[in-house]
């Protein structure tokens, strides 16, 4: 057998087969996973990034340029894979859980820059006349600056959503449950299992009898629709903010 | 002192997840040196110096994964880059009507994940039942084991970044076009500059700064690759490694598959190094020719 499938399972074969042409369970649940990963990770994601791109947005704002090097360096040095590996599973313990799937995304620096580029082109005037009214800061953010942001946001929540969506990595990383298995990563297991029915040792083992249909290129072909599909159907709806948001702006530490 | 408190309030809880998740892990930068055992934890295990270093860097396999991560990467600088900023440009002369339409079918690629787009991949490089090796077959050909062979890798691999992610840095530099005065390009046409000549004196130079900035970002991630693509697309065959391993992959295998976390944070120490010492030389170097386009 290959290398890289000793992470697989040996006794998920026949689930793999299941998952398309007999219960669906899998299936469901692990669109579940994914949907509930994708809102909660891309409505918290889109919070903490916004309002930490908004402080270091603000030229009055006193930490300013100790914030913006904080999250700037962060795109220049990281640990590795093998300390946040650790830090997820022996510090925090978070191995086999949900935030697992959700925490380690939610704040990158690219995506603090771009909503930092758009946030400077706020007039300071918009914000001043709040003040004068006396608004607090908190008040401003929520009903003055997001809701004139609206292109940005919608640009920053399709790439949350995406990234949210296509994730499998932090499966493949940090969970062994069934039950919370993304659906990129299904598709993966469930593409390598057929890959194995196929082969002949399974034959030569009985698990599949010569002449059985294992399923199809087809029904493969209807595993990636069922993956990649949603985020198909979603992007249009955003595209037309796409141009605007994506205007980066001054991008410097 | 009561506005900072607000702005303060509004930028914790990402404070918060940066020091959690970017800055902490750094502690792990000490790992490379350590024995490290499980239940005594960083700071407890042995240490052993450069050993784990020397392990890796004895290794035939370091060689191998280190031309492949540099040789692709510096491959998707020039030609990734060079080519976004070609389609962008001609992104900008199109007209309004149909830029989104150019735009969708650019962007779909990078809207779909890497298990998925290696599937599609796999569906034309099918040994059986893929598009070539059919048409190769109907042509009376011998059709081609192409998960078997490394030396095409190089060219799918390329081909496959450059599909998913022409869309995206494509859009980018159409948006700092976007941004560009129109009197400048006015004032061309009326001195008779043709649309090219536009292009290399005003596009170009005006959108300079943000090329020059993602490049160098991407040139600080030289020793890092897209696990995705190399691990999806390839299928992951141990027969590729050849051509495809790189130091991601092979990370994600001492660590995950052999458990050797020696290895693997020795290798992650050199990625982290190694590519924050490239970004001060090159930002060095380009502030020493121009300040305005240095990083920092």
């Amino acid at each position: 057998m290959r290398f890289g499938y000793s992470i697989i399972p040996k006794n998920f074969t026949w689930d793999a087969y299941r998952v398309i042409l007999h219960s669906p369970q899998t299936l469901l649940q692990s669109y579940f996973v994914t949907i509930a990963t994708t809102v909660v990770g891309s409505i918290v994601g889109m919070w903490v990034t916004t309002s930490y791109a908004y402080a270091i947005s603000r030229k009055d704002y006193r930490f300013r340029s100790f914030l913006a090097f904080f999250i700037f360096f962060t795109m220049l040095f990281h640990g590795g894979m093998v300390p946040s590996y650790i830090l997820m599973v022996k510090w925090l313990g978070l191995k086999n859980t949900a935030l697992a799937l959700i925490l380690p995304y939610l704040i990158s620096g690219w995506f603090v820059m771009l909503m930092k580029g758009f946030l400077q082109t706020i007039p300071e005037a918009v914000i001043e006349s709040a003040k004068i009214d006396g608004a607090g800061e908190l008040r401003i953010f929520a009903q003055i600056v997001l809701p004139i942001s609206k292109p940005a946001l919608a640009t920053l929540g399709l790439f949350f959503a995406l990234q949210y969506w296509n994730d499998w990595w932090l499966t493949l990383l940090y969970v062994e449950h069934d039950n919370l298995m993304k659906l990129q990563y299904l598709l993966i297991r469930v593409l390598k299992n057929m890959e194995y029915l196929n082969s002949a040792e399974a034959i030569e083992y009985g698990l599949v009898k010569p002449g059985m249909l294992v399923p199809s290129l087809s029904a493969r072909m209807a595993m990636c629709i069922l993956a990649a599909g949603p985020m198909l159907l979603v992007f249009p709806l955003f595209q037309k903010y796409f141009v605007q948001g994506l205007t980066v702006g001054s991008v410097k530490g | 002192m009561k506005k900072n408190a607000g702005l303060s309030m509004l930028a914790l809880p990402g404070f918060l997840l940066i020091i959690v998740f970017n800055y902490l892990p750094l502690y792990g930068l000490l790992l490379p040196f350590k024995s490290y055992r499980y239940n005594l934890g960083i700071w407890n295990s042995p240490w052993v110096g450069f050993d784990n270093f020397g392990f890796l860097f004895n290794g035939d396999v370091l060689y191998r994964v280190l031309r492949n991560t540099i040789l692709y990467n510096m491959t998707f600088i020039v030609l990734g880059t060079t080519l976004s900023v070609v389609v962008a440009l001609l992104l900008y002369e199109l007209s309004r009507r149909f830029v989104r339409a150019y735009q969708t079918i650019l962007f779909i690629p990078y809207f779909i994940s890497w298990v998925v787009a290696g599937f599609a991949f796999r569906s034309l490089f099918d040994m059986e039942y893929g598009v070539i090796n059919r048409f190769l077959v109907s042509l009376g050909e011998e059709p081609i084991l192409w998960y078997s062979d490394p030396k095409y890798w190089p060219y799918i691999i390329v081909i496959a970044a450059v599909w998913k992610g022409l869309g995206y840095s494509s859009v980018i530099y159409y948006a700092a076009l976007m941004g560009i005065d129109s009197e400048y390009y006015d004032a061309a046409k009326i001195d008779g500059a043709s649309k090219i000549r536009q292009a290399f004196s005003i596009s170009v130079p005006m959108i300079k700064p943000i090329i020059i900035m993602l490049v160098i970002l991407q040139i600080g991630s030289i020793c890092y690759s897209d696990f995705g693509l190399f691990y999806n697309v390839t299928l992951n065959s141990s027969l590729l490694y050849s051509t495809t391993d790189v130091i991601d992959t092979f990370v994600y295998r001492s660590l995950i598959d052999l458990g050797d976390i020696g290895m693997a944070s020795a290798a992650g120490f050199f990625q982290s190094i190694v590519g924050f010492c490239l970004v001060l030389v090159t930002n060095t170097i380009v502030k020493k020719i121009n300040p305005e386009n240095s990083l920092f």
